[in-house]
């Protein structure tokens, strides 16, 4: 039990993908200005992820290793196309917001990173397991980014405006505060991501680079 | 003038990794040095010069809504549009793989600097990011795609070539250990990103005579404005230090 614990908690902190493993950057920047999508797009992951690791390590003894690229690609596009559908169905507006980038869970690299590191190579439950941890570090990031873009640069969380009133000058703004615009825009993600990563390393010195 | 215009904004307004964040994995993790950045830069420009057009035929001709009207009338309503996600992956997976096969059978030089890079490509979301952005922004005839397709490829060559110089240089200088490696990349590229914001007002400032103007002196302007960002960019990580 404790092995498989390892892999659900080992991704939320020394081994997060964003921050070490260096994989699913690009959707982790573009789509964190607001809270709410970076949680839509946490949960999408999550499903992504769980089930096609389940389905990777049923099927991994029967496919030939040279086209198993197609084969992942295939799965996961699959699962998107039903991710895609539902939120269409569901939540119209967002799925306009999040245009592409729900597209681009396909080329997401931390699904196909886990599916050739793990899901290849282990049974589906400890597959599943790894599935979902992954997805949850994943998404510790994105939130992190997301609260504090949203935060800093509309002054509000999950629309609620808990700093006041810019307009009618209450709360904080009552004080001279501004909300900072810049945070919103594309380039803040990348140096909050920086900030998140400086402050794990020097947290934990193990994670240092040598350059 | 369509063509000039969609070429300089996909190369630097809407530049795939400055501004939407495309293809950020491989470009942090193969842009630790020049040569290497140039080989996958090059196979990403190949790749999206193929796949973009071939992806625009089947979004006009199979995935639209009403597309399929060439095989008759009675096709008119059907919307296949949820397909595309597979499509556009399926046609990329299997471009890659031929393009490979192709190179390697007529000129093993160029397979051996490409080679290793292709099937990474497979996976690299500026490839796909490429397609889904082609059907979103509507791009209307083939010729743009194309277009769109080499440009956004030199965009993102031009990227990834600036930060291996930018990381090649800062590996002799000294950074906060904790900020060593992954840190210090992500927080030069927001800085650059930054920098690349300022070609936002090239498109649309001005009225028309001005546009004229602008676009002819436009390819000066660039080159100028080019080597100042890189400058900019390695004064502001010294001044980071």
């Amino acid at each position: 039990m404790g092995k498989d614990s390892k892999l659900i908690l080992d991704p939320l902190t020394d081994n997060n993908p964003i921050t070490i493993q260096v994989l699913g950057i690009c959707s982790a920047l573009a789509i964190t200005a607001q809270l709410k999508a970076s949680i839509v797009m946490t949960i999408s992951v999550l499903f992504v992820m769980g089930i096609g690791n389940v389905v990777m390590s049923l099927i991994r003894n029967i496919i030939p290793s040279k086209i198993r690229i197609i084969v992942q690609l295939t799965v996961v596009a699959a699962l998107v196309i039903i991710v895609d559908q539902v939120l269409k169905a569901y939540s119209y507006q967002l799925s306009k917001e999040l245009g592409a980038f729900i597209g681009l869970i396909i080329t997401n690299c931390i699904i196909m990173g886990r599916f050739e590191a793990f899901a290849l190579g282990n049974g589906p439950w400890r597959s599943f397991l790894d599935g979902i941890g992954n997805a949850l570090g994943y998404g510790v990031i994105l939130i992190i980014v997301g609260f504090f873009r949203e935060l800093l640069g509309s002054g509000t969380l999950l629309g609620y405006q808990v700093l006041g009133d810019p307009i009618a000058k209450t709360g904080l703004y009552a004080f001279g505060y501004e909300n900072n615009g810049f945070m919103l825009l594309a380039p803040m993600a990348l140096i909050v991501v920086g900030i998140i990563i400086w402050v794990q390393r020097a947290k934990n010195p193990a994670l240092v680079e040598d350059n | 003038m369509e063509h000039i215009e969609l070429f300089f904004k996909s190369i630097f307004i809407d530049n795939m990794v400055f501004a939407t964040f495309l293809g950020m994995c491989s470009y942090l993790a193969v842009s630790k040095k020049v040569s290497t950045a140039v080989g996958l830069g090059a196979a990403v420009i190949f790749v999206l010069a193929i796949t973009v057009p071939l992806n625009w035929l089947l979004d006009q001709y199979i995935l639209q809504e009403g597309a399929l009207t060439w095989l008759g009338p009675e096709y008119a309503d059907y919307d296949l549009s949820f397909l595309s996600f597979i499509m556009f992956i399926a046609t990329i997976a299997t471009m890659v793989q031929l393009v490979e096969i192709i190179v390697e059978k007529f000129s093993p030089s160029l397979y051996n600097s490409l080679g290793i890079f292709l099937p990474l490509i497979a996976v690299n979301c500026a490839i796909l990011g490429g397609s889904l952005f082609m059907q979103s922004r509507q791009i209307e005839t083939i010729g743009l795609a194309f277009n769109y397709g080499v440009a956004s490829g030199i965009g993102w060559f031009l990227a990834i070539l600036a930060i291996a110089a930018i990381r090649e240089k800062i590996r002799y200088s000294n950074v906060p250990a904790p900020l060593r490696g992954l840190g210090i990349t992500f927080i030069i590229t927001g800085l650059m990103a930054i920098g690349f914001m300022s070609f936002g007002g090239m498109l649309t400032g001005g009225d028309d005579a001005a546009e004229k103007e602008d676009k002819a002196a436009k390819v000066e302007v660039i080159d100028e404005t080019k080597d100042d960002k890189k400058e900019l960019a390695e004064n502001t990580t010294k001044a980071i230090k």
